[in-house]
């Protein structure tokens, strides 16, 4: 009786296995499956609901979205902005002509007019993520001029000028029906989670999980419409940066060891970041404290 | 000849911490963290204060203070240990953060 029973029990422990293993595969795929769209709207379901006051539009402010009195800071900073130097600066490099008598208009659509919201992009002939400063840096390149740094100065006056001509637009960064735009966006989604450098930071721990908080003297930003308001005006700084500079900082700030800015690391994260930012608006050239 | 042993046993563990480090167990100290640094280094997780410690150990060794740097380079090696592990376990614990 009793083995009896025992090949009994292991056969319907068999037909349930059967059963149960493709209800566990399909589980398995969907929690694993890459579905921008679906993490576009939880993200912004989890900051609209975390601060259910805040207009979405005003994400794109950052800290000065977050408190009232760095609000009222802000509305007056805005009369005389601190990006001002860099915004005038940008407008005339933008217009001046290369040695060979091309500009900076002919490498972007639109002559590089109102096109900010649409960076970065992912370029299926080269299989990788194209940032605005990557394509500035490209086109000064491909006209035989050497490459600005890509921190601050003169590519944050330049990117400063492109964001200015598209303000209020609102991020419309598409992934194309390509294997290798989904990885890289998975791939930023990954470097913005992971936890790196000896203080165990990743990037959510401060603009997902804290933001509104401080560290130390600095209110934290929310992940939302971050990149919006790139390249800013850092009084910590005293000066601008740009989004490279903004990783690159943000890395030694947790004590890791930045990587070299537009490795493609940088470029994915940029990637994801903005896309999760989809329908924020365009605020750059932005100031922060 | 049996309590002899023991005794220089326990008198060598005794004594031991208290040699002088020479330039050969720095050396062999500071080229393990530098190994470890590296491999921080291929999974793109390096810290900076692993660097600053290898430093510091390096200095220590160019004044002949071998102790020193013997200690900072080890210091150094279990940074950079901890940079590895840390990269290894966020493969997977990247995803207990993510909203969904």
């Amino acid at each position: 009786m009793k083995p009896r029973f025992a090949i009994h029990l292991a056969l319907a422990m068999f037909a349930l296995s059967l059963v149960a293993m493709p209800l566990f595969t399909i589980t398995a795929r969907a929690a694993d499956k890459i579905d921008p769209e679906a993490d576009k709207k939880a993200f912004q379901k989890f900051f609209m609901e975390k601060f259910p006051k805040l207009k979405p539009e005003d994400f794109v402010n950052g800290p000065y979205s977050m408190n009232e009195d760095l609000h009222k800071q802000w509305e007056e900073k805005e009369q005389f902005p601190p990006y001002e130097f860099s915004l005038e600066a940008g407008k005339e490099m933008f217009s001046r002509p290369f040695k060979n008598g091309k500009s900076y208009a002919d490498c972007f659509p639109n002559q590089g007019i109102g096109i900010r919201q649409n960076y970065p992009y992912f370029d299926e002939k080269e299989g990788k993520v194209i940032t605005l400063e990557l394509a500035l840096n490209r086109c000064r390149e491909a006209n035989g001029e050497a490459p600005f740094s890509y921190v601050k100065d003169e590519m944050a006056a330049l990117t400063a000028y492109m964001a200015f001509t598209s303000r209020g637009k609102p991020f419309d960064i598409k992934i194309p029906n390509d294997p290798r735009a989904l990885e890289a966006y998975q791939k930023g989604k990954e470097y913005f989670y992971t936890r790196r450098g000896q203080l165990n930071f990743s990037c959510a721990t401060c603009h997902v999980q804290s933001p509104g908080e401080r560290i130390r003297a600095e209110v934290l930003a929310p992940a939302l419409g971050i990149l919006n308001a790139m390249p800013i005006y850092r009084s910590e700084w005293s000066g601008m940066g740009t989004t490279s500079r903004r990783f690159t900082t943000c890395n030694s700030q947790i004590r890791g060891v930045p990587l070299t800015p537009q490795d493609d690391e940088y470029r994915n994260l940029e990637y994801y970041l903005s896309y999760v930012s989809n329908g924020m608006p365009i605020s750059g050239p932005g100031a922060r404290p | 000849m049996s309590i002899v042993k023991p005794l220089l046993v326990s008198m060598l563990l005794i004594a031991s911490p208290a040699l002088a480090a020479s330039e050969a167990d720095f050396k062999a100290a500071y080229a393990a963290a530098e190994a470890a640094n590296k491999e921080a280094g291929s999974l793109r997780n390096q810290w900076t204060t692993t660097a600053t410690t290898l430093a510091a150990a390096k200095k220590a060794a160019d004044s002949g203070d071998f102790e020193t740097a013997v200690a900072q380079a080890k210091e150094a090696e279990a940074l950079a240990k901890a940079s590895i592990y840390q990269a290894t376990s966020e493969k997977e614990r990247w995803k207990d953060m993510e909203i969904r």
